[in-house]
């Protein structure tokens, strides 16, 4: 049983093919890394999935809540951080779970400041625990470090890939670091893009001897 | 710091009218003008006037806020609403203040309506512009999250619409008092018989220079501390922008 099953999916921004048919399969409690250069479409592909954007064609089977961690906190500036992890809440079940999320990224002592008195780092900690607040099923990550500053992104990126393993949520994460992809992801595809469309996805797996290599290769790096 | 200024002008203005460079009939000296407080407090005139006039804009104020809330959310919110009502409210803006006298005269004759809604009409488009701008431009990121949490169209207008336009609405309702103020004189110059404005004009008619720099600096005072009313209601409710306060 698969979280996320994609066939066919086209998307086009007038002229501009982004999607050209891409067929994409995310099993249950997978790890997955979509890897790819800037404005190869990776980002379209997560909005697509979280129905942020509609595509042109094909389909997207969706197994399960959501949750989406943009690249930006984007916490609401008004509501202190308890009170933006509690936005997700729905129920008293899940309003009662924010001091454990608050707990989880580390940020109770913050738990009454405002957003502008927050890092970076803290804020982006902040929306995670806002996410995590309604235990999704499948959290989508959307280049959720590449907004830090290098130390905070190698912190952060500890704490997360502890997180994902904690809640046993499949997760999809977009990214163009390679290094994040392999420490994330238990499996890593690249999304590549000629100018018209989407040429091709190659599945790698990072056990494999040479994967940071080939997956620079696949990027047209040369490592 | 602040209190540096006020105090300078008044030491001069006593120093003007006291080495007798300012004629009491063109300028009266300080305590001249208390005096005249005094007298208007103990006949009654002062609390009838200010009491007239403060209610004046407060209904009217009061009205154009009701209203300026309708129609910015209205056209703040939907494009239809927009392309409908901004044209006509945008031609109604730019016709001066002075140039609805006369229709609102004749309409609603020369009592207290009349004031009010003259008053309304100055204080309505700054808190209308504010908030309508306000809420179209209020972060479309804040609403992709709500969108991602499957949050509905109400639950979005009232817990990220409503308290993210706040600031702008706050700026606007300031502003818009300051107005209100304004068009309270333009009314009540025309046809009062009470009201600050009342004062002024009456003054004038019987050349009582005191008189009038009573109202004057009653206006004065009325105006700084209802702008000063409205920053403190800014920063107790919308403390949490990032900017430098205004």
């Amino acid at each position: 049983m698969n979280a996320v099953t994609i066939r066919g999916l086209e998307k086009s921004y007038g002229a501009h093919r982004v999607f050209d048919g891409i067929d994409l399969d995310v099993p249950r409690a997978e790890t997955l890394a979509i890897l790819g250069a800037s404005g190869c479409g990776k980002s379209t592909l997560l909005r697509c999935i979280a129905g942020l954007e509609a595509p042109d064609a094909g389909t997207i089977d969706v197994g399960g809540e959501i949750g989406y961690v943009f690249q930006e906190p984007r916490l609401f500036p008004w509501l202190n951080v308890e009170a933006n992890v509690a936005f997700a809440a729905r129920t008293d079940i899940e309003r009662a779970r924010v001091p454990e999320m608050l707990a989880l990224v580390g940020l109770t002592n913050a738990a009454r400041k405002l957003p502008k008195e927050l890092s970076g780092g803290m804020a982006q900690r902040a929306a995670l625990a806002r996410t995590l607040v309604r235990k999704p099923e499948i959290i989508l990550l959307d280049e959720p470090l590449a907004a830090l500053d290098a130390l905070r992104r190698l912190e952060l990126r500890a704490a997360l890939r502890e997180i994902i393993a904690l809640t046993r949520a499949t997760a999809v994460l977009v990214t163009h670091d390679v290094d994040e992809a392999l420490d994330l992801a238990a499996r890593v595809i690249v999304l590549q893009r000629s100018i018209t469309a989407v040429r091709a996805i190659e599945p790698l797996r990072n056990i494999d001897v040479g994967a940071r290599s080939a997956l620079l290769g696949a990027l047209g790096v040369s490592a | 710091m602040r209190f540096i200024v006020p105090v300078a002008l008044l030491a001069a203005w006593f120093a003007a009218t006291a080495s007798g460079a300012l004629k009491p009939y063109q300028f009266p000296s300080p305590h001249a003008v208390l005096a005249e407080i005094a007298q208007l407090a103990s006949t009654g005139a002062l609390w009838s006037d200010l009491g007239a006039s403060i209610e004046r804009v407060a209904l009217g104020f009061a009205l154009a806020l009701a209203a300026a809330i309708v129609l910015g959310a209205l056209v703040g919110t939907s494009r239809t609403a927009e392309k409908l009502l901004e044209p006509t409210l945008q031609a109604v803006r730019s016709v001066p203040s002075l140039a609805w006298v006369p229709l609102i005269l004749l309409w609603l004759g020369i009592g207290e309506p009349a004031k009010i809604v003259l008053v309304a009409i100055g204080a309505f488009f700054p808190i209308y512009i504010s908030l309508s701008s306000g809420i179209r431009n209020v972060d479309r990121k804040l609403i992709e999250v709500a969108q991602v949490f499957g949050v509905t169209k109400p639950a979005l207008a009232l817990r990220v619409l409503v308290p993210a336009a706040l600031p702008q609405l706050l700026v606007g309702a300031r502003i818009g008092l300051t107005q209100a103020w304004l068009f309270l004189v333009a009314a009540e110059l025309l046809a009062a018989s009470r009201g600050l404005g009342f004062l002024l004009t009456e003054g004038q008619q019987i050349a009582r220079t005191d008189e009038i720099l009573v109202a004057i600096i009653l206006f004065a005072l009325c105006g700084k501390l209802s702008e000063s009313g409205m920053r403190l209601l800014e920063r107790r409710l919308v403390g949490w922008t990032d900017t430098v306060p205004a």
